[in-house]
């Protein structure tokens, strides 16, 4: 490159008559270069924090688990190496809290011995996490006790037994305000458990024990050398401090890698606005390029000096950006706090501040190269005449694009970790681009084709501003469509998750299910059930079995045999299986015959497999598979495929037995029912708890309850990065508004010297952000229609009822702001005598 | 050297749609260094075009024009701009400043272009033998008419060109003013011994060269030498 220092200063003198104009090019970028440096400093702390408080998240130094009781085995040895234990049973139940009389699905952890060893169970009152194990105590969740205005002091019933509640949980090791809102905790003593008479048969109980290893031992070898070939011997799972460092840093950064997707959004956005406002300044420069030219400079000098200045106004930009960034920083922890196990420490990361203004710069830079090529045509003939010249093609801009392209996939891929995805996200944001722009040509060309040239003055001149030269309406289309785009996806597929499950449970559906029922209840239950009014829908029968063998060959064997591809969850879970003689409205046979039931006991046993479980066990109709029905094998083959419809409130079965083999077995039972109002259900809920306290009951209200919490927080976070895009496109519309400026300062005044007044000019320009906004939003809105479709359709598996509602309000919202800006922006045009601004502009 | 700009059978075609338009035809002269020559007719006979090409800024259709001994059609539109900035001076009707740069910057740029260091007094020098030593830090827009044509003239000598390009010098000033930018040109020309190339509808300005050539319809029409003293002023 010839002569930098020379290209530097023209550069530099060239920028002074255009400072505020680069500075708006520039503030274009700043809100998706700081949404970036905020959530990746964020990210940073967050890693960090994971690293230095492992231990305090897992509360102990390795955590044990299990669907069985933990062998005494393996306490005895864990016991011979001086290791502490500490012991916890986990099951979902119902609790009653007899102040209010309110009943609520929980989640029950009896715990005993030192658990936390690290870290702490924060509680109001203070000492009420250590002492609550002496005496007949409960811990119970913060949220359940505002849900029902329990205080420290009441008591509530957990099973057969009724606690005092020693105070409230504010935080366990390694939970979110997220996970408890689905399943609220509620501490007893392990001692009591026995007396709750919850431990029946059919109850799901999750099995944990936390070890603390003795003093002074080296962490890492004493659990790779020790611990690991024993655990690794029983049928145990266990999370050590680096498993559980990385599965929390691979959700986090999940997190983070989806919204940073959101800021880079947010600053592609602001860079197509460069892209666009620069195409503009190129156009202003041609004749000082041209008259460079004609002094001698070669074509190249003229880009470069250029270049330099979009260089220096992205790097302002992004220090700008990463600056605000780091201040947006300090309030993410109160944007996340519910997904958060921990509080968080914030320190400022150097590596996202580095990596947002190198981001900030390569995509201005990349996105400027668009206009700024046409540099490089510029011929000096045009010095002597203005004359026109048919635009030349020009192959780089293919390459420029191919870029573009390839640096969207790469900063995706690096965020997605998976080159579908990212492949998925770069042809989505093309894909949008392209739909708006060609949206706005196909407009821009109807206006012209079919002016309405029967219309009013005001109308007219206001729609042919769409189209005068140097127009930026097909950038504002594509700047403001994809934040609507954004913004109106998010709150249609929020309505869409609600609906469904709502609709899940659509007239006659039950929407009520009791589980955990055991065999001597099923009698007297159902009489209350009738008695209360409410249908037995189904009353189903559940017998728990594990699998022995498969085609001839037992677990054990397949386990070690890593060339099957049999999924290790078939081969290891505790199958909860029903028998009947009929396939219900949620099954359809696909393969096979469906056998209902076997006559004699010496007859085969044909069972009837979910798709999904057939496939991941790689049978066929009538390979042999083997149970172990609680101690007896039980030899069946497999007589058909089902598909399952998982999504209703219905008691659906991986495994169904036909009727004549299980009927003895010990089980336990599920009901399902259905409510017309909510107090019928509480009424009925609270009967029930009261006389087997130990059924449990989900409720749709209680799903939809918790689904709306859970989306309203999520949706929060959403909100607030799509509020960076929609930001970005209102700077991309000021910067627009104001770059045409001198256009309309002419126009304004030729119409005001021929005799138009303030306010008609005014509505012209209100008429043009009309028309822009309205085009803007409603295409935008179709982007969001269609995606909200393609998730309904691909995704949820639902019914797509578009919300037009929502709609409506997205478009009157984003069409009144941008009027508004519109003319905020045009206030100088008008407000000023013609020949004041004439002077002053020109 | 014989010649410093040989145009040797050049014509000029424009394409527009299916129709060609020929605005030169089969131009030949030939102009010795350091004399003075005016290229004048109608509007629309080809002067500038004319004047363009001789000095590089576009391609002839056919023919060939050598300038200082080079033959501009074999040369890319990068080398044309090497020679313009070394050997060649531009005036023009409309000024043509850069309108970021002030007085003195427009006038530094061809030598700066050229990679020379400290360029600051000989810029100085030149605005100051213009005229406009106290003017120096304004932009073109805060100057007039003249002036800017000044700082023009300023900067087309600035980098001691062999030749000189003037399209319309004074046909955007007025008669007073474009009198004095008239004799800066040609006192400035004498002194330093450049060639003027100039194209003019203004009979008086052409009578004040050596030679005129007559365009019509695109062809050369004329070629008369004079005996006229370019020293002289009104």
């Amino acid at each position: 490159m010839q002569n930098i220092s020379w290209l530097l200063k023209m550069a530099w003198r060239d920028s002074r008559k255009n400072r505020s104009r680069l500075f708006l090019f520039m503030s274009s970028i700043v809100l998706g270069i700081a949404a970036l440096v905020a959530i990746n400093s964020f990210g940073d702390n967050l890693t960090t924090q994971i690293n230095s408080e492992a231990k305090e998240l897992l509360g102990a130094d390795v955590e044990i688990e299990s669907r069985n009781p933990i062998p005494d085995s393996l306490r005895q040895f864990l016991s011979e190496l001086n290791i502490e234990q500490s012991e916890e049973l986990s099951f979902a139940s119902m609790v009653y809290f007899p102040n209010t009389g309110g009943t609520r699905l929980v989640n029950i952890r009896a715990v005993e011995g030192d658990y936390p060893f690290y870290g702490q169970i924060v509680t109001t009152p203070k000492q009420a996490a250590e002492e609550f194990y002496l005496q007949n105590n409960a811990l119970v969740d913060q949220s359940l006790m505002l849900q029902f205005n329990a205080k420290t002091g009441d008591s509530v019933k957990v099973g057969d037994l009724s606690f005092l509640i020693a105070g409230e949980v504010n935080k366990t090791p390694g939970q979110s305000a997220i996970t408890t809102t689905v399943a609220p905790p509620v501490f007893i003593p392990l001692s009591q458990l026995e007396s709750t008479g919850l431990l029946q048969t059919g109850s799901r109980i999750n099995y944990k024990l936390y070890i603390k290893f003795p003093e002074g031992v080296n962490y890492t070898t004493f659990f790779k050398e020790k611990l690991e070939p024993r655990l690794e011997k029983e049928e145990v799972r266990y999370d050590d401090v680096e498993e559980r460092k990385e599965e929390l840093g691979d959700a986090y950064s999940d997190l983070t890698g989806f919204l940073n997707l959101t800021a880079f959004i947010a600053l592609l956005l602001g860079c197509m606005g460069v892209a666009s406002s620069v195409q503009v300044y190129v156009k202003e420069k041609v004749q000082s390029v041209a008259i460079l030219r004609c002094l001698g400079a070669s074509s190249s000098q003229g880009v470069w000096i250029y270049l330099i200045q979009i260089f220096f106004m992205g790097l302002i930009g992004s220090l700008i950006g990463a600056a605000l960034g780091t201040v947006i920083q300090y309030y993410l922890p109160q944007l996340f706090k519910d997904f958060l196990p921990f509080e968080i420490e914030l320190f400022i990361s150097g590596f996202a501040i580095l990596q947002g203004v190198v981001i900030g710069v390569i995509t201005s830079v990349l996105f400027a190269l668009f206009p700024l090529l046409q540099i490089r045509k510029i011929s000096p003939l045009k010095v002597l005449r203005a004359s026109f010249e048919p635009e030349q093609k020009d192959r780089m801009k293919y390459f420029v694009f191919f870029l573009v392209v390839l640096f969207i996939f790469g900063f995706s891929f690096s965020q997605l970790r998976d080159w579908q995805n990212a492949l998925v996200f770069t042809i989505g944001l093309i894909l949008s681009a392209l739909i708006l722009f060609g949206v706005g040509k196909l407009i821009i060309w109807l206006v012209r084709r079919y002016f309405p040239t029967g219309s009013s003055f005001v109308v007219r001149q206001g729609l042919a501003n769409l189209y005068r030269p140097n127009n930026q309406t097909l950038i504002l289309v594509i700047t403001i469509g994809i934040g609507t785009a954004l913004i109106t996806t998010l709150l249609l597929s929020q309505d869409l998750l609600l609906n469904k499950v709502k609709m899940s449970s659509s007239a006659n559906q039950p929407n009520m299910v009791l589980f955990d029922i055991q065999e001597h209840q099923v009698n007297e239950l159902t009489e209350m059930t009738i008695a209360d009014s409410l249908p037995v829908i189904q009353q189903v029968p559940i017998v728990t079995m594990r699998l022995a063998s498969l085609k001839g060959r037992s677990v054990d064997e397949l386990k070690n045999d890593t060339t099957t591809n049999i999924k290790n969850w078939v081969l290891n879970r505790e199958y909860r299986v029903t028998y009947r003689d009929e396939l219900i409205e949620s099954e359809t046979l696909i393969e096979g015959e469906f056998q209902g039931e076997v006559q004699n006991s010496n007859d085969s046993i044909f069972v009837s497999l979910d798709k999904g479980l057939s496939e991941d066990m790689k049978v066929d109709i009538g390979d042999p598979i083997t149970f172990n029905v609680q101690g007896a094998m039980i030899k069946t083959y497999v007589g058909s495929i089902r598909e399952i419809d998982w999504q209703r409130v219905q008691t659906n079965f991986l495994v169904l037995f036909p009727e004549g083999v299980l009927e003895e077995a010990p089980k336990f039972h599920v009901l399902l029912t259905r409510y017309e109002d909510v107090n019928q259900s509480a009424a009925y809920q609270q009967k029930i708890v009261k006389k087997f306290p130990n059924i449990s009951i989900i409720d749709l209200d209680l799903i939809l309850k918790t689904l709306d919490e859970v989306l309203g927080k999520i949706s929060f976070i959403i909100q607030f990065m799509a509020f960076f895009s929609i930001i970005t496109g209102i700077i991309v519309l000021i910067g627009s508004v104001s770059i045409s400026k001198f256009q309309r300062i002419q126009e304004a005044v030729l119409l005001r010297t021929i005799g138009a007044s303030k306010k008609q000019i005014i509505r012209i320009n209100l008429m043009e952000y009309f028309f822009l906004g309205s085009i803007a939003s409603l295409t935008g809105i179709f982007i969001a229609l269609l995606a909200t479709w393609a998730l309904a359709y691909f995704s949820f598996e639902t019914a797509f009822v578009p919300n037009f509602g929502g709609a409506l309000v997205a478009y009157i919202a984003i069409t009144g702001l941008t009027v508004l800006i519109g003319l905020m922006n045009s206030r100088s045009v008008v407000n000023k005598p013609p020949l004041e601004i004439l002077r002053k502009e020109v | 050297m014989s010649s410093i700009l040989l145009v040797n059978h050049v014509s000029k075609t424009y394409q527009s749609g299916s129709k060609s338009l020929t605005v030169l035809n089969d131009i030949n002269f030939e102009i010795k260094p350091g004399s003075s020559v005016a290229i004048v007719g109608p509007s629309g006979s080809g002067k500038t075009t004319l004047l363009g090409l001789c000095a590089g800024l576009d391609g002839a259709s056919s023919g060939n024009i050598i300038l200082n001994g080079k033959s501009l059609d074999q040369l890319s539109e990068d080398e044309r701009a090497a020679i313009r900035n070394q050997h060649v001076g531009f005036i023009f009707q409309s000024f043509n400043l850069l309108p970021t740069l002030t007085a003195l910057e427009n006038v530094m740029v061809p030598l700066e272009l050229l990679g020379k260091k400290n360029v600051k007094p000989q810029a100085l020098e030149l605005l100051e033998k213009v005229g406009l030593g106290d003017r120096i830090h304004h932009y073109p827009a805060q100057l007039s008419g003249g002036e800017q044509q000044r700082v023009s003239i300023a900067r087309a000598f600035a980098n001691q060109p062999k030749i000189l390009f003037a399209d319309e010098p004074t046909g955007n000033l007025d008669e007073e003013t474009g009198a004095v930018i008239e004799n800066l040109i040609f006192n400035l020309n004498k002194e330093s011994g450049t060639t003027l190339v100039m194209v003019t509808h203004d009979g008086e300005l052409a009578q004040r060269t050596n030679r005129i050539l007559k365009l019509k319809g695109g062809k050369l029409a004329d070629d008369s030498q004079q005996n006229s003293n370019i020293s002289n002023s009104h």
